[in-house]
């Protein structure tokens, strides 16, 4: 099927592999590797500090200097780069140029000097956190640099709302191949063999959770459901929501393979409300490929029929948990359900019913394209191909990072993430998110696999990292989860409805310095029952954070109840602040910024705080240039 | 027939059976609140649990919704169910000091005392959910349902109005494993309530 342009391509149904080949020569075709390119990251961290004005000025500079409309460089929206603390991110290619803080005001310079003088800007450039020196291309960063990239690969070089740089790409070879030459079976197997774990949380083996549902559905001879979890709820964690902007398409074929393997007519993508613009990327790559043929009716003309509907989240934590998740879907109230009949066998509307990540789905067309041996061989044994992890609290690089199953844990912080701002470090990394575990310092060599993280008493859960430094008090962290989860906890059962805030109270008496050590040991095994107890995982893991607390910073909750002191300065009952008379040059921003009048002193002699009026916001020791305020 | 054993006793039971029909074919007592043989369970209260597996791998789970299998090894008395009862029992003592059937069951299993604060000494509510499938499920006009979420949940008629579809049957009465139902019940129906009260109730 030879085609002209990519838009006639676009409407042109495909019938066969050779149609899809055909359409990606014909898109290759009509694109000289060595045209400029003008990449602006339009993943949600950067229009937030700008994307759009920024791109708005560069197409105006573009047209005021009057680049010959054939070698006029293309500017081309994509999805989130993970560096989104640097952003609004700009790219040239080919050279691969990194441009970072990028302003509206940067737009000429851009264009005079990069595109039509072919020099660097010097001063946008990304500059080595150690060494201080610039670094011109991306993949010199060593944010990226030490990064392995496959499902995030896509990210940053396509536009995700255009199907054809996804087919350029690459993408849905993996399905033609799938329809064409494999059988469901043997999908199933290659799956299998990748060794891929869901990556939502559980990390229950894939291959092995479709093939219990493919014996259910032989045993049911009812057709299955494939269902999409994309309800990303913990606080901090971005990773899904930069998938299904970025590489939409990626989600989609993982998922179209898997109804294949399954014999599924109809899937479910059930994405959090909060993500407009993961759902608006889902919704434009589901129209345009199915006006190519490659979702809907007899996909690429094999026969195989299956079409996705998206269900916006109910905007609970708790509908992402599975059985949840089903009901929501179902149109009811999103509560979990005991599930000792495992939804492989009956999950939606009692059918069985495969429900996998996003990032689970979105690994599965490259393992078939590649094979699962391909996959096996990254990662560790047990844990193999490569985590999303999304990086933030108290770390120079926040963003999101893709490494192998088995890195070590010091590597993402201190190598990727480039550290403690100030370069102490680090004191404690929350991973698994408010389910998963506190993990301390001298654990930074553990390698962050599944069952490595579970032995350290934390867990992977769904990705996501919070370092803390010395001015974090595990206390007031512990509480701080606790009180996310009780707020997200749907009721139903009384471990988790009561359990949770109760634990919560006796972390609050901590924090005011009131607690025994009879306390502790009462949190524990009230824990120890929470864990047992409640009926799903939100409840089940809700005692990590403690329990991990517990066991690495003990002292650190003794100091609370024993000394009535938080070593971290936090807890705002047990802290004073003092300026030190030495330090203090009387400049009297402190005694301006308080919100309570409590500092006084003449100027250029050393302030003091009226502990009375105090009450303990730390804005002076915020707004101190010289460090005099201090917290004990 | 299925061969298991609980607390060391072997027993039999039939295929689809639950764990907590078993028991109570042989005599051995487990406590429950949010069960009842007329409703679907729901796993509301989790005071059944048991500890299924051996001393290698062993896991909690509630025996009212636990089917059985061939070889199951059942312990309803292990140190972690008690932990688990303990725990549900002293939190409910502190949640609806008001019922004296709840303080017997406790007592039972030893919890006399509490060590947390009481929100509310008049509550008697454990929000078992046994109304609210009583009424939908048995009664067949869903007349009350829970409202709020989380930790606000409670239980009202839909969306908390007086509810018309009552039909003072006082079933709700009669399942309530605390007595709170009889006490709520003027809440929720009005003017009808004092008659099913007086009905049901004891
Ligand atoms: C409270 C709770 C919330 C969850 N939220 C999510 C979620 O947002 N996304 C997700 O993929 N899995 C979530 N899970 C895990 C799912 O229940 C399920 O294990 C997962 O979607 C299966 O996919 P996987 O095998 O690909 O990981 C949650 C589990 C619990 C208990
Ligand atoms: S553990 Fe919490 S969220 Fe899960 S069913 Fe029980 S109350 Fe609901
Ligand atoms: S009123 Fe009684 S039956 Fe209804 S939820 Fe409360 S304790 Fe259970
Ligand atoms: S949004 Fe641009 S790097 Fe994340
Ligand atoms: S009786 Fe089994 S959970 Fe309540």
């Amino acid at each position: 099927m030879p085609v002209a342009t990519t838009e006639a391509a676009s409407a042109a149904r495909l019938n066969s592999p050779q149609d899809l080949a055909s359409l990606r020569d014909s898109i290759l075709a009509q694109r000289d590797p060595n045209q400029q390119e003008v990449i602006v990251c339009y993943g949600t961290g950067c229009l937030a500090s700008g994307a759009q004005q920024v791109e708005a000025a560069l197409k105006k500079s573009l047209a005021k200097a009057g680049i010959d409309a054939k070698v006029r460089p293309l500017i081309k929206t994509t999805g989130c780069r993970g560096f989104c603390s640097r952003g609004p991110l700009v790219v040239i290619q080919p050279q691969g140029l990194f441009y970072q803080k990028v302003s509206a005001a940067d737009a000429d310079e851009i264009v005079d000097s990069t595109l039509v003088n072919g020099q660097v800007v010097e001063r946008l450039l990304y500059k080595d956190l150690q060494t201080g020196e610039a670094i011109a291309r991306e993949e010199d960063i060593p944010f990226y640099k030490l990064q392995h990239r496959v499902v995030l690969g896509r990210i940053g070089t396509i536009d995700p709302t255009d199907i054809n740089d996804t087919i350029a790409a690459g993408g849905y070879q993996a399905l033609a191949k799938a329809l064409y030459q494999m059988t469901p079976e043997q999908v199933v197997s290659e799956v299998e063999r990748s060794g891929l774990r869901g990556r939502g949380g559980a990390g229950f083996p894939t291959g092995r959770k479709w093939k219990s549902a493919l014996a259910a559905i032989k045993k049911k001879g009812y057709p299955a459901y494939v269902v999409v979890n994309g309800d990303e709820g913990d606080p901090g964690a971005f990773m899904d929501c930069m998938v299904m902007e970025g590489d939409p398409h990626a989600v989609l074929e993982g998922l179209i393979l898997g109804a294949y393997a399954l014999g599924a007519h109809q899937g479910y993508m059930y994405v959090r409300a909060e993500y407009p613009v993961a759902i608006k990327h889902l919704t434009i790559a589901m129209d345009q490929a199915r006006a190519l043929g490659l979702l809907g009716k007899n996909i690429l003309g094999s026969g195989f029929d299956f079409d996705v509907q998206i269900n916006r989240g109910a905007g609970a934590f708790v509908c992402g948990e599975s059985t949840a998740l089903f009901t929501s879907i179902e149109g009811r109230a999103g509560e979990p359900k005991p599930k000792y009949v495992r939804s492989v066998e009956e999950g939606l509307w009692g059918r069985p019913t495969v429900l996998n990540n996003v990032e689970s789905w979105a690994n599965i067309a490259q393992i078939i394209e590649k094979g699962g041996e391909w996959y096996a061989s990254l990662g560790v044994p047990h844990s193999t191909g490569t985590k999303v992890f999304s990086l933030v609290g108290k770390v120079n690089n926040v963003g999101l990072v893709e490494v192998p199953m088995g890195t070590p844990l010091v590597h993402i912080i201190e190598d990727i993430g480039g550290g403690v701002p100030g370069g102490e470090p680090f004191k404690a990394v929350q991973t698994g998110g408010p389910s998963g575990g506190c993990l301390p310092y001298d654990m930074r060599d553990v390698a962050v696999d599944f069952d490595s993280l579970t032995k350290a008493g934390s867990m992977m859960g769904s990705g996501g990292m919070i370092v803390m430094d010395k001015r974090d008090c595990v206390v007031d962290v512990a509480r701080y989860f606790l009180r996310f989860l009780e707020e997200e906890s749907c009721g139903k059962c009384v471990p988790c409805r009561l359990g949770l805030t109760r634990m919560r109270e006796i972390l609050d008496g901590f924090s005011r310095g009131v607690g025994s050590e009879k306390d502790i040991e009462d949190l524990v095994s009230l824990a120890q029952a929470v864990q047992d107890g409640a009926l799903c995982a939100l409840g089940g893991s809700a005692p990590n954070p403690v329990l991990t607390t517990l066991k690495y910073f003990k002292d650190e909750y003794l100091a609370h109840i024993n000394e009535k002191r938080c070593p971290a300065g936090v807890c705002k009952d047990l802290i004073t602040y003092g300026i030190d008379a030495d330090k203090c040059t009387g400049c009297m921003t402190c005694a301006r910024q308080c919100p309570q009048n409590a500092i006084t002193g003449e100027k250029k002699k050393p302030h003091v705080i009226n502990q009375e009026l105090c009450i303990r916001c730390g804005i002076c020791m915020e707004s101190c240039k010289f460090g005099a305020v201090n917290v004990a | 027939m299925i061969n298991m054993v609980i607390d060391g006793r072997q027993v039999q039971a039939q295929t689809g059976w639950t764990v907590l029909e078993t028991a109570r074919q042989h005599g051995i007592h487990i406590p429950t609140l949010c069960y009842h043989e007329a409703v679907e369970p729901s796993g509301a209260c989790r005071l059944c649990v048991v500890e299924i597996g051996d001393e290698t791998w062993s896991k909690v789970v509630i025996s009212c919704m636990y089917p059985v299998a061939e070889g199951l090894n059942v312990k309803t008395d292990s140190p972690r169910v008690r932990n688990v009862r303990r725990w549900i029992l002293e939190m409910l003592l502190a949640e609806c000091p008001a019922s004296p059937e709840l303080r017997a069951l406790a007592a039972e299993y030893g919890v006399k005392t509490t060590r947390f604060e009481s929100h509310n000494p008049e509550e008697q509510c454990i929000l078992c959910g046994l109304c609210v499938r009583v009424c939908r499920e048995v009664v067949g006009v869903s007349a009350i349902s829970t409202v709020g979420r989380g930790v606000h949940k409670k239980i009202g008629s839909p969306y908390e109005v007086a509810a018309d579809a009552c039909v003072a049957c006082g079933s709700c009465v009669t399942v309530c494993p605390t007595g709170a139902m009889s006490a709520r019940l003027d809440a929720i129906r009005g003017a009808g309530a004092g008659r099913v009260a007086e009905k049901g109730g004891k």
